[in-house]
């Protein structure tokens, strides 16, 4: 089973929910009947699920996309490479080929319509991904963009690809999304059975949910709506749920506790009862919603 | 005219709030642009009036026309983005995972593939309710190119502000550290960071400081929530001594935040309170150091 937890605005709570969620399944696992939890850490940009919870690192692997490499003494400067290239990530510059891997959207089509095999494509590292387990029993994995790289696809795709090839069908696999509702957050969510959408009831909240639900629609994603830091705001976001017909699934009271915590990096399951109980809560309607 | 881009790496630490009252606070000096193109909640604030919308088209998207398809399957052997399922016997094109590179339609024998352009979103130049002018934009359900999508809003704004003569533009940036926040920064005057003494915040900045480093930006930053949590305050600090970025302001935490944004005004139009005497001398801060 694969969950991805998301939302349209930033700071709404994604990882808070989502290192939560997968410790108390991780904690609770013997009776909840899961053999195997995973959270994977899919905001490469800003990967901060680590920051919640610690535990023993496994397996580093540097990860790489393939770009283009110019040999000089095979070209002849026919200039087809520059001509293919929709990226402008090469470009002719008196008697020599400059490539820009920056731009590069490693399609292969420069490299392999070279008719004098001038451009062979070569790895370039673009970050890191990191497997750990964790004391209760939680496998971790965290993909980190190296900074000054600027496309997180890539590095998303080869991360789905590790967690498929090290964890079966069995295993129940929560995923931390990048906020927003552009490439990278539609790469993360492409395989998962059930988007969760975190939003704060303030009307930046609701509308960067809306925008979020309409990205899920065009999907074709499930998706089910939780309130964080309930009590700041209005109640919109419900009005919202019950016209469209989306399931709400949860409330996190906001409470100052809470955000102490938060910024100290502890979980919030540990100390306070109440958010407890609203996670267990969670995780059953969860479950309830991926088998219906 | 001087460039001012504020941005945060972590969503949620007031950044958008904090920019539409600095919109305030310079009045009739300023033009905006709001470039977190995939959350944009500026026009929550301002009431813009959508005077002039266009749409804008980014890069292309391959379409198979089926009856000169000899079913080959060349352009699946070559495509490195699964973007060219078989369904029901014919080859066609997966648009959400085209990246739009044309390599199937140069290695075609029959020229069967057509590109076509492709929709990045609406993008709109606006009348606040404060009588400046706001540059906005919003990005297509499940588009790519949100970072083409947020040069195209700067480069309007910044010719407006030229032609007009107004000596700022003031640039709400995207979060993250990848190619919608590099778009956002390239070429500008000051970067204002905003964040939060939360092991996120701290993480979250330091990454998006490091990338503005690349870049040779003068940067300056401001923490908001300041109190709570005083041993991350303190770590923040080490850091920006560090990294010379100039300390502007410390905005102790204030639910003032989030009843302005449900009263839809601005912070300092919505109060006169401690929080926002603070934002009036940040913005006095800023001019000085953007002036110099």
């Amino acid at each position: 089973m694969k969950i991805a937890i998301a939302s349209g605005k930033g700071g709404t709570g994604k990882t808070t929910l989502a290192v939560n969620l997968a410790s108390y399944i991780a904690e609770e696992k013997r009776n909840l009947n899961v053999q195997e939890v995973v959270l994977v850490d899919m905001d490469v940009e800003e990967p901060n699920s680590g920051l919640f919870i610690k535990g023993e690192l496994k397996k580093t692997e540097i990860k790489y996309r393939m770009v283009p490499e110019w040999i000089e003494s095979k070209c002849t400067f026919c200039k087809k490479c520059a001509n293919v290239c929709n990226f402008n990530a090469l470009a002719y510059i008196g008697v020599s080929v400059l490539i820009f891997p920056e731009l590069c959207h490693s399609c292969y089509a420069c490299s392999e319509l070279c008719p004098e095999d001038a451009l062979p494509m070569k790895a370039d590292r673009m970050g890191e991904l990191r497997q750990y387990i964790i004391k209760n029993g939680l496998h971790f994995i965290e993909s980190r963009l190296d900074i000054g790289i600027e496309q997180a696809v890539p590095l998303i795709k080869q991360t789905h690809e590790f967690i498929d090839s090290e964890f079966d069908e069995t295993a129940f696999k929560i995923i931390d999304s990048p906020p927003g509702t552009s490439c990278p957050v539609i790469e993360t969510v492409k395989d998962a059975e059930l988007v969760v959408l975190v939003t704060e009831p303030t009307p930046f909240g609701l509308n960067d949910l809306k925008l979020a639900v309409d990205t899920m629609k065009e999907l074709d994603k499930k998706c089910a709506v939780i309130v964080n830091r309930d009590g700041i705001g209005n109640d919109d976001v419900d009005k919202y749920c019950a016209e469209n017909n989306i399931p709400l699934i949860g409330k996190i009271p906001h409470m100052h506790e809470a955000a102490k915590l938060y910024s100290q990096g502890n979980l919030l399951i540990d100390d306070i009862d109440e958010i407890r109980d609203v996670i267990k809560d969670i995780y059953s309607n969860i479950k309830k919603l991926v088998k219906g | 005219m001087k460039e001012i881009v504020v941005i945060s790496g972590k969503g949620g630490t007031g950044k958008t709030s904090i920019t539409a009252s600095l919109a305030v606070l310079g009045d009739k000096d300023v033009v905006l642009a709001d470039c977190d193109v995939d959350a944009a909640d500026m026009h929550l604030l301002l009431n813009p009036d959508f005077a002039h919308k266009e749409k804008f088209y980014s890069g292309k998207i391959a379409e198979i026309i089926q009856d000169d398809c000899i079913k080959c399957g060349k352009c699946k052997d070559v495509c490195r983005f699964d973007a060219v399922p078989v369904i029901n016997e014919q080859y066609v094109i997966d648009e959400l995972n085209c990246e739009g590179c044309e390599y199937c339609a140069y290695v075609c024998p029959t020229n069967a593939i057509v590109m076509n352009d492709n929709l990045a979103g609406d993008f709109f130049i606006s009348e606040t309710r404060l009588n400046n002018t706001l540059v906005h934009a919003k990005l297509a359900i499940a588009a790519d190119n949100s970072g083409k999508l947020v040069t195209k809003v700067r480069t309007e704004a910044k010719k407006i502000a030229e032609e007009n003569d107004i000596p700022y533009l003031i640039v709400d940036g995207s979060p993250g550290i990848g190619c919608p926040v590099v778009a956002s920064v390239t070429g500008s005057n000051l970067v204002v960071i905003v964040t939060e003494p939360t092991v996120s915040g701290l993480h979250d900045m330091s990454r998006v400081a490091e990338l503005i480093r690349k870049f040779g930006i003068k940067s300056v930053c401001l923490i908001n929530k300041a109190d709570i949590n005083a041993d991350i305050t303190i770590q923040i600090k080490k850091f920006l001594d560090k990294y010379e970025i100039p300390l502007i302001a410390e905005i102790p935490y204030d639910l003032v935040f989030a009843d302005a944004i449900l009263a839809g005004k601005t912070v300092v139009e919505y109060s006169n309170g401690e929080v926002s005497q603070i934002i009036r001398d940040s913005w006095k801060r800023i001019l000085e150091i953007v002036r110099e």
